[in-house]
């Protein structure tokens, strides 16, 4: 079966998979991403979906054109990205804020809760303000829960009142990474 | 370096290759390339960058997947191709049939001061799109390579491909399509058929 939205086999408390069909009862049919090990089962799912086209991009602001180009062309895209990757879009941003365009992104935090290493620590601080001085409404997303909540508001304030907006995944959900192996 | 500098006129150029144009959709990168593209005739079936340096290519690679039954053409100049050079990997891995990307090679940083550029100093575009997976990437250096170039941009497979054409360095007078991005959008969609709402 190509749409796993429709699946059976789901366990609860699958925040990822909650994201997954919230996105595509939202009609996004494009999916892009530069890698981040807190979004890897949803980018799994989206690869397994026949109908979701999934583009794996060189660097994030990639995905905020090519989120523009989808729109053009009467698709609705999602990139998904982690917090240190929020700095490489600032001027690709204003693409969106120049032609009013839908845009909705899902950023996996670093450097905010329990964070191992230190490099990730001044991106994760900057990531709100990076996106909100761009003029992106950033939500926050903390119990898995609220996922399906969070991003169906948030796809409808992107696609229905072309807005551009990120939900911010924090850390503290996500779990800590584990930086050596277990015994 | 560059064997030789470039001849074409960028102008001619673009007019000779959107000649014909059928269903081609076209997205023009920031700079000139938006200006050749205007002065060859202005179309909503045109979609001018005035910023997003960088994002032609995935503006045109975004469209592409959402329009597979219709050809889409970026075209847009070294510069801004050199600052986007991953989305060449990006559009190659993706493999869109439908999408060609044409590169107004002068060199140079023609907008802000004729600078130089990595082209100028020897980097090959076509080499790295040939590097990067694209299924073709052709040198094209005078307008009979252009006009025979051309039916390739309908091509609904084969993509993506990229076409280098060599122009000459030299400034020429701006034409300058219309800048406000809301009503690019707007009429961009409904020559597709999308409503405004």
């Amino acid at each position: 079966m190509d749409d796993l939205a429709t699946s059976n086999s789901v366990t609860a408390g699958d925040w990822p998979h909650d994201i997954y069909r919230t996105l595509k009862a939202a009609g996004v049919s494009q999916v892009c991403y530069v890698p981040d090990a807190g979004h890897s089962r949803l980018i799994q799912l989206a690869h397994a979906d026949g109908a979701l086209q999934t583009t794996v991009l060189t660097t994030e602001e990639e995905g905020i054109a090519l989120s523009a180009g989808a729109w053009l062309g009467g698709d609705r895209a999602v990139l998904l990205m982690q917090s240190s990757g929020v700095g490489n879009c600032v001027n690709m941003l204003s693409l969106l804020a120049s032609c009013r365009l839908p845009f909705l992104t899902l950023v996996t935090m670093r450097g905010e809760w329990a964070e191992f290493n230190p490099w990730q620590i001044p991106m994760g601080k900057a990531t709100r303000q990076a996106l909100e001085i761009m003029g992106v409404t950033v939500f926050r997303l903390e119990q898995p829960e609220d996922a399906e909540e969070v991003v169906s508001a948030a796809s409808a304030l992107a696609f229905e009142s072309d807005q551009q907006i990120a939900v911010l995944i924090s850390q503290r959900m996500l779990g800590r990474k584990k930086w050596t192996e277990e015994k | 370096m560059h064997g030789h500098p470039g001849t074409l006129d960028r102008r001619e150029a673009v007019k000779t290759l959107l000649e014909d144009r059928g269903d081609l959709l076209v997205v023009s990168g920031l700079g000139s390339s938006s200006y050749d593209v205007f002065a060859a005739g202005e179309h909503p079936g045109n979609f001018y960058l005035w910023g997003a340096m960088g994002g032609a290519v995935m503006v045109g690679l975004g469209l592409a997947l959402a329009q597979p039954k219709r050809p889409v053409v970026v075209i847009t100049g070294d510069g801004e191709m050199l600052m986007g050079i991953g989305s060449l990997l990006t559009a190659a891995a993706k493999q869109p049939g439908n999408l060609s990307i044409v590169v107004l090679d002068n060199g140079h940083f023609g907008e802000t001061g004729m600078q130089m550029s990595h082209c100028g100093l020897g980097a090959r575009l076509d080499a790295i799109a040939a590097g990067a997976g694209f299924a073709s990437a052709t040198k094209i250096s005078d307008l009979t390579g252009v006009a025979d170039f051309r039916p390739q941009l309908q091509w609904l497979d084969g993509g993506p491909r990229l076409a280098l054409i060599r122009i000459a360095a030299v400034d020429v007078p701006r034409a300058l399509p219309p800048r406000d991005g809301v009503f690019l959008k707007n009429r961009f969609r409904e020559h597709l058929g999308f409503a405004v709402t």
